[in-house]
């Protein structure tokens, strides 16, 4: 069992826990994940490492509340339980050598890049971030992105908050005007992912991008998480997370990731009206 | 005592009916009564220099314990199998007898073998049922020993380690201990609650299990050393699956057997109250011809699905898998193409399955293995319309360990390289068995490797200490 030290909702969809794994926290690094199981019928789910406390023996994740296990997840309160986690998971980012980069975070994927943009600011790189989100309430970890940016540039869908357009159409400005980039690391949805790096093809700069696909184990086990890299099967829970985002088959990933849509969406129906019944008995 | 039994048969095993069980996951055979077990007993002729122990790679004292039962006294026949095997309820049900202690059995000469699984099985059920005493804790020497995976090898070693005196801890990565026991093979074939309580009855004996811990990952070798373990045993077994490497083999609907069978078994898709999401098709094909094959074939039956079809490059006859778990799937329905070999797979304009395109094979000249290999007839494609595919062609160790453990040497097919007598490998202190060793083969090996290393152990700890 995993004690859930705090919990913070960061907006409507999206929160952070902090929890107790002390042999996780002892070893991982940025761009690594765990696996959990909220409760003994549970489905395992793997979620990226936030942030981490070596002496408090902690992790956080940031997930975002997208299907049953999430939404069970987002129930439990602070000095609960979870049942597993189990990491660290992964490989962790290969950030040597990177001196100017474009962090771009696509919502909650904001929550995932921000280690990777502390990690850089720390070595000393220049680090400019991206966020966009779909609108104001849901914009998160605004002030802790702009602590470890040279610049933070806020995107929204709608235009209620920073300026008004695609992370993408931000990213071609900057190359344009000459930010001169040598990396650009690139997490949020996958079609976000593809059209960050179907731009950065096209002007050759490196670009990273990290998956999050279907898996059981994390460790090889399984297979599900195959993804397609330059015409070569790698599963991502070894070979990855992250990618080199000029080589990944997004539109293989974007299918493979709809394999249980909607036995998912079935359950969250089901969950839900248990919910309700609940509140009305 | 009972009339010495010389019927040429072995006492049928009472099963559920094909059709029936087809749509359930509850245990095929149903285990013998008592009066069937002693009767099956009397067939036993307690020959003086009994070949069947050799024939057992934990060389269970098989005329001791069937001779227990003769007399009726089932509990000491358990106590005896429990002297040399830590998880007789588990070697009952899935040893390949039929190629070990009763392949060598005297009675084989004329007509069946003495039915030694089925009276195993028998004799640990009957305790389970009928005794809830607690192992006795051994007194601990004080030395603390490490075991990677609590697959059949590991458990193996940490039971006969704890026994022995040791403290040990046992690493897991799943959530639940068991291995192959808990995710591979079927709740049909291998109750999780008779797996459940063997692994009980060793943290009883003092085994600690530690879960979702990885080795390689979250501790390593030589933190373990730093720790204070003063052996470290890897059992971390053979699961990395295989795949043909051939076209639409990345469509959804086509999985690994390993990721089919660990949604179903581990995580319990076939129940409602679990969470866990598993793809129910109409029309299956398992690519394979191993146990793992079978059980995956079977678990798509009781999922739902119509037709499910193994397919498998050679004949009947090169199956790997038991012919017992051939027949019962046979029975159950399962529809066998075999000498068929899939080129490659189709699917829709979603990218989901829906054909597998195959292509008739002959036997040619035998090849490494001594079986004859399959050659594609030329011209002889055709196709199966199937909505799931399920590759069940192998696994490999997983290298996790090997990858953050310098110094320790692999082979090139990634297995362990380690002592077949001991277990030893090229690290001091670092001994290995099981599949990890081996690449993927049966329970009882791991379990024979286990044995081994945990005396090798005993001794390279008590003569560092001397």
């Amino acid at each position: 069992m995993h004690k859930i030290l705090t919990k913070k909702v960061l907006n409507e969809q999206v929160i952070l826990m902090e929890l107790e794994a002390p042999r996780v926290a002892k070893k991982c690094r940025p761009g690594q994940f765990v696996i959990l199981r909220v409760n003994e019928t549970g489905e395992r789910i793997p979620l990226t490492i936030a942030d981490f406390d070596r002496e408090k023996g902690t992790v956080t994740i940031i997930f975002q509340i997208v299907g049953k296990t999430t939404m069970l997840l987002a129930e439990q309160e602070e000095n609960g339980f979870v049942s597993d986690i189990v990491g660290p998971l992964g490989n962790a980012s290969d950030l040597n050598g990177v001196r100017k980069a474009a962090v771009i975070g696509g919502g909650l994927g904001s929550a995932i890049a921000y280690p990777q943009a502390k990690a850089l600011h720390k070595m000393g790189a220049n680090v400019e971030i991206i966020a966009g989100f779909r609108t104001k309430d849901l914009v998160i970890l605004e002030d802790e992105m702009r602590a470890v940016s040279d610049k933070l540039f806020v995107m929204t869908d709608d235009g209620s908050y920073g300026e008004h357009g695609l992370v993408t159409d931000k990213l071609k400005e900057r190359i344009d005007d000459g930010a001169g980039y040598d990396t650009v690391i690139a997490i949020g949805p996958l079609i976000m992912m593809k059209f960050v790096a179907k731009l950065t093809k096209e002007y050759g700069i490196r670009t990273v991008v990290s998956m999050n696909p279907v898996m059981i184990d994390g460790t090889g086990m399984c297979g599900g998480c195959r993804v397609s890299v330059g015409g070569e099967t790698k599963f991502a829970c070894v070979d990855g997370p992250e990618f080199d985002g000029h080589l990944i088959d997004f539109d293989e990933v974007i299918r493979r990731t709809s394999m249980y849509r909607e036995q998912e969406q079935e359950a969250v129906k089901q969950h839900k009206c248990r919910l309700e019944d609940a509140l009305d008995g | 005592m009972a009339e010495r039994n010389m019927s040429s048969t072995k006492n049928p095993m009472p099963e559920q009916d094909p059709d029936v069980r087809n749509k359930n996951f509850d245990e095929v055979a149903k285990g013998y009564t008592e009066e069937m077990a002693v009767s099956e007993a009397m067939r036993c002729l307690n020959c003086k220099k009994p070949s069947c122990v050799a024939g057992c790679p934990v060389n269970v004292k098989i005329p001791e314990f069937i001779k227990c039962i003769q007399e009726r006294r089932f509990k000491d026949a358990y106590l005896t199998l429990k002297q040399t095997n830590s998880l007789p309820a588990v070697c009952g049900r899935v040893c390949p007898q039929e190629t070990q202690c009763e392949a060598v059995c005297v009675r084989g000469k004329k007509g069946e073998p003495v039915a030694i699984g089925r009276l195993e099985r028998f004799a640990a059920d009957w305790y389970l049922n009928n005794c809830d005493e607690k192992s006795e804790k051994p007194e601990i020497n004080g030395h603390k020993v490490a075991v990677l995976g609590s697959g059949p090898a590991g458990l193996t070693c940490a039971g006969d380690l704890a026994q022995m005196g040791y403290d040990v801890t046992v690493f897991e990565a799943f959530h639940a201990p068991g291995g192959v026991l808990i995710y591979g093979i079927p709740e049909f074939r291998l109750p999780k609650a008779i797996v459940r309580h063997e692994i009980e009855k060793l943290e009883e004996a003092g085994v600690k299990i530690e879960t979702n811990t990885i080795a390689g990952k979250a501790v390593s070798i030589d933190e373990l050393f730093e720790e204070g373990y003063e052996a470290v045993f890897i059992g971390t077994g053979a699961g990395l699956p295989m795949f043909m490497h051939i076209e639409g083999e990345n469509l959804n609907g086509v999985f690994s057997a390993n990721e089919f069978l660990t949604r179903v078994n581990l995580m319990k898709a076939y129940r409602d109250d679990y969470d866990t999401p598993v793809y129910r098709a109409k029309t299956v094909a398992v690519v394979g011809g191993g146990n793992v094959a079978m059980d995956s074939a079977r678990c798509a039956k009781r999922l739902g699905a119509e037709i499910v079809y193994i397919v498998y490059r050679r004949s009947e006859e090169e199956m790997p898998a038991r012919a017992e778990e051939v027949h019962h799937a046979k029975e159950e329905g399962i529809v066998f193409k075999l000498l068929c070999n899939p080129v490659r797979i189709l699917g829709d304009d979603k990218g989901w399955v829906n054909g597998i395109e195959c292509v008739e094979m002959e036997l040619g000249e035998p090849d490494a293995s001594g079986r004859r290999r399959p050659i594609p007839k030329e011209g002889s494609e055709f196709t199966l319309d199937v909505d799931c595919v399920v590759m069940a062609i192998g696994t490999s160790p997983n290298p996790t360990v090997t990858k953050a453990t310098s110094g320790l040497e692999v082979n090139k097919r990634g297995c362990i390289v380690a002592d077949e007598e001991t277990g030893q490998t090229s690290i001091e202190g670092v001994y290995a068995g099981g599949d990890a060793v081996t690449g993927a083969a049966t329970v009882i090996l791991a379990m024979g490797a286990g044995k081994k290393a945990a005396n090798a152990i005993d001794e390279y700890i008590k003569g560092k200490t001397e």
